[in-house]
């Protein structure tokens, strides 16, 4: 059966004299291989330049602060109960008077862990939360030595405060920015 | 003594050290590869005589290319001190006996030889190099040199026939 | 060479001693940065960029590379003879730096009032020196690998044996015929033949293009490397080797293709002739400058050939067995002799 029109019969005739000397095959290779060693080359020197992410790339989570460094998450589960790996955990808390520049409402979580070793990095949580708090940003888990290290808990995910570390806030609010972008793209 | 006599004494003792520890070796690939060192030890000899020629054609022939197929053979037999089959006491002293007569002939030609000394000398003018010899195996010695040629071809001829399959 | 150069000269002496020393350094050091540009040639003809991580242009990887494999554990295996085994590889590095004494590595110097050849050695027979040498390459390989104690490394040693002289049957024979033409051995003699007139690869298309291709199979080169072919004999020959004991033996194959190089070179074209039916004596330069151009024109021509010779591994994948010895006995010998006897009936017809 024919799929391409590419394929091409396999040629058994016995070769001729002009053949048999393969010089003139082996001159062809040396004329390809010559030809390679002036063309572009495709290394991506990887530390330097990054191989660019699909769109679609979900890596790393972290979770969101407003401006005036309150943490959104409110602990509401669903990010949990959307969740089909089962990586995320968290402990809710209620928000005592005078945490108000903390949380930005009643409720927060008081431990919120993902297990990195079993989130299969679908993205459904980001799509889950009502409250702007949980993103998936486009690094990748680095490799460690324990299972204990791939629990991330909340001071691994939540983004630097905008008041102690204004610089790492906004890098991670053009992440957040980035990737609202992109989802906007796929949707539109 | 000038530096030629040293060259001379250092490459005869190499040369017989090599020889002895040739014979001496129980490993036969050992054997070979103070052979080896005569060939070179020789080959030496020949430099200092001024033969050039006969100097590297003895690297190239003895030590390039025959011992190599010594070796080879040694190597792909893998002849080795412990499995070597223990001789018959009566063939070891029938060698001895043989080579000792062979010895007394070659030591008493040297011995009788008159005025080898002078020849030896005499050669180190410009015999050895390349153009004499060329020049005299060419028109003095052409028959003998083609004849050794035709026995070259014969030998030949007989390699390829012992080496061609069976019909 | 002959007994009255023997009595002792100090100043010669020193000044041999000198350009022995710069021409082993030198290579040593082009040895070593063929293993770079090797790994270079290889990564641009597969579309990729090669070392580039240890210095500019990764230049200092050979130098990690050569640190790397001193460190490495020297391992000796206990069923080895273990003189043997070191005697393989230092074998190797010997006869590869050997034949490097008798290429003109380019003219005369005047330098202290003394003219100095840049040749360490101008015997009359230098071709049939390099000849020789080149005949003893195979101890080292073959010593090596039977000390081994390893049968794939027998293997490879056997193989490397009966590979290197089928070949040198074909180079002596593609030899014989550019010696009719030039009608000296000597390859100081050579050169200055080739200084005003042609070069000899245009008189000798026929034996250069069999030297050279003798020349990849005694270099154990791809597409004749059956000595160290990995799918069929682990490492080959140098299969039990490690550390620098390995570094030498895989340095010695590149000083080998340095000096087979060079002697391609001088050879066939030119020496240290800058350029070909051209007499640069009437640009009127300096003794010493004319020999710096010299042995600039020299090295240019041997990186050239040094990149043939990894441009072709990196082209032709290798031959089986059969193959090989196919070609050496049953085409590159007959060849070379008709060769021979074009060239003798073309030298009686021209006379």
């Amino acid at each position: 059966m024919q799929l391409t029109n590419r394929s091409k019969q396999v040629d058994r005739r016995p070769m001729n004299w002009a053949e048999k000397m393969y010089m003139p095959a082996i001159l062809k290779g040396m004329k390809i291989t010559l030809g390679h060693f002036f063309k572009k080359k495709v290394t991506i020197n990887f530390p330097e330049e990054t191989r660019p992410f699909s769109p679609v790339f979900r890596g790393l989570h972290i979770l969101n602060r407003d401006e005036e460094g309150r943490e959104n998450c409110t602990a509401c589960g669903l990010c949990a109960v959307a969740c089909p790996a089962e990586a995320i955990t968290m402990d809710a808390a209620e928000r005592l008077p005078g945490e108000e520049n903390l949380y930005r409402e009643e409720k927060y979580a008081a431990k919120y862990e993902i297990n990195m070793l079993r989130c299969i990095f679908c993205g459904l949580c980001e799509e889950a939360c009502p409250k702007d708090a949980i993103y998936l940003t486009e690094t990748f888990a680095p490799a460690n030595y324990s299972r204990k290290s791939f629990i991330y808990g909340k001071d691994n995910l939540v983004i630097p405060d905008p008041k102690k570390d204004p610089e790492g806030y906004k890098k991670a609010k053009g992440l957040i920015d980035e990737r609202k972008a992109k989802a906007n793209q796929q949707t539109a | 003594m000038n530096i030629t006599e040293i060259l001379f004494w250092f490459l005869t003792a190499l040369a017989l050290g090599g020889s002895l520890m040739m014979v001496f070796s129980k490993n036969p690939v050992y054997s070979v590869l103070w052979l080896i060192v005569v060939f070179f030890a020789i080959s030496g000899h020949y430099i200092l005589l001024n033969a050039q020629f006969l100097a590297i054609v003895n690297i190239i022939v003895y030590a390039g290319a025959i011992m190599v197929l010594f070796l080879f053979v040694i190597m792909l037999m893998n002849l080795n001190a412990d499995n070597e089959p223990q001789k018959n006491k009566w063939l070891k002293i029938a060698g001895v006996i043989a080579g000792g007569c062979l010895m007394l002939v070659l030591v008493s030609a040297i011995l009788r030889t008159e005025g080898l000394k002078e020849q030896t000398l005499s050669l180190s003018g410009s015999t050895g190099l390349i153009k004499q010899l060329g020049k005299t195996l060419f028109t003095d010695y052409v028959l003998p040199f083609e004849i050794s040629s035709v026995l070259f071809l014969s030998a030949m001829v007989g390699a390829v026939v012992i080496g061609k399959k069976e019909d | 060479m002959n007994t009255i150069l023997l009595a002792i000269d100090l100043p010669l002496v020193l000044e041999k001693v000198i350009l022995i020393a710069l021409v082993v350094t030198v290579s040593m050091v082009v040895a070593m940065y063929a293993t770079w540009g090797e790994r270079k040639v290889a990564a641009f003809i597969q579309d990729r960029l090669g070392p580039n991580r240890a210095g500019p242009l990764g230049l200092f990887q050979p130098l990690a590379d050569g640190l790397k494999l001193f460190m490495k554990e020297e391992i000796i295996p206990n069923a080895s003879n273990k003189v043997l085994f070191i005697l393989g590889p230092s074998l190797a590095m010997l006869t590869a730096l050997l034949t490097s004494a008798v290429i003109p590595w380019g003219d005369k110097i005047e330098m202290f009032g003394r003219t100095i050849s840049l040749q360490i050695a101008d015997v009359n027979i230098g071709i049939l020196y390099v000849f020789g040498v080149v005949s003893l390459g195979v101890y080292g390989i073959m010593i090596g690998a039977w000390a081994s104690n390893n049968k794939f490394s027998l293997m490879g040693g056997v193989r490397a044996a009966s590979q290197i002289i089928s070949y040198e049957l074909a180079m002596g024979l593609s030899l014989i015929a550019l010696l009719m033409t030039t009608g000296t051995l000597s390859l100081s003699e050579m050169v200055h033949q080739q200084q005003t007139g042609w070069w000899n690869v245009i008189k000798q298309p026929v034996g250069f293009f069999i030297f050279l291709i003798c020349a990849f199979a005694e270099c154990n080169r791809t597409p004749f490397d059956l000595a160290e072919a990995e799918n069929e004999l682990i490492g080959g020959y140098h299969s039990e080797f490690s550390s620098m004991k390995l570094g030498f033996y895989l340095f010695s194959e590149y000083i080998n293709m340095f000096i087979s190089s060079a002697i391609m070179a001088t050879l066939y074209f030119g020496g240290y002739d800058i350029i070909p039916f051209y007499d640069e004596s009437a640009w009127g330069l300096s003794t010493n400058l004319m020999a710096l151009l010299g042995f600039l024109a020299l090295f240019v021509k041997i990186l050239v050939l040094i990149f043939v010779f990894m441009w072709v591994r990196w082209t032709i994948p290798r031959f089986r067995y059969d193959q090989l010895m196919n070609l050496g006995w049953k085409s590159l010998i007959p060849i070379s002799l008709v060769w021979m006897l074009i060239t003798a009936v073309f030298i009686l017809a021209t006379r």
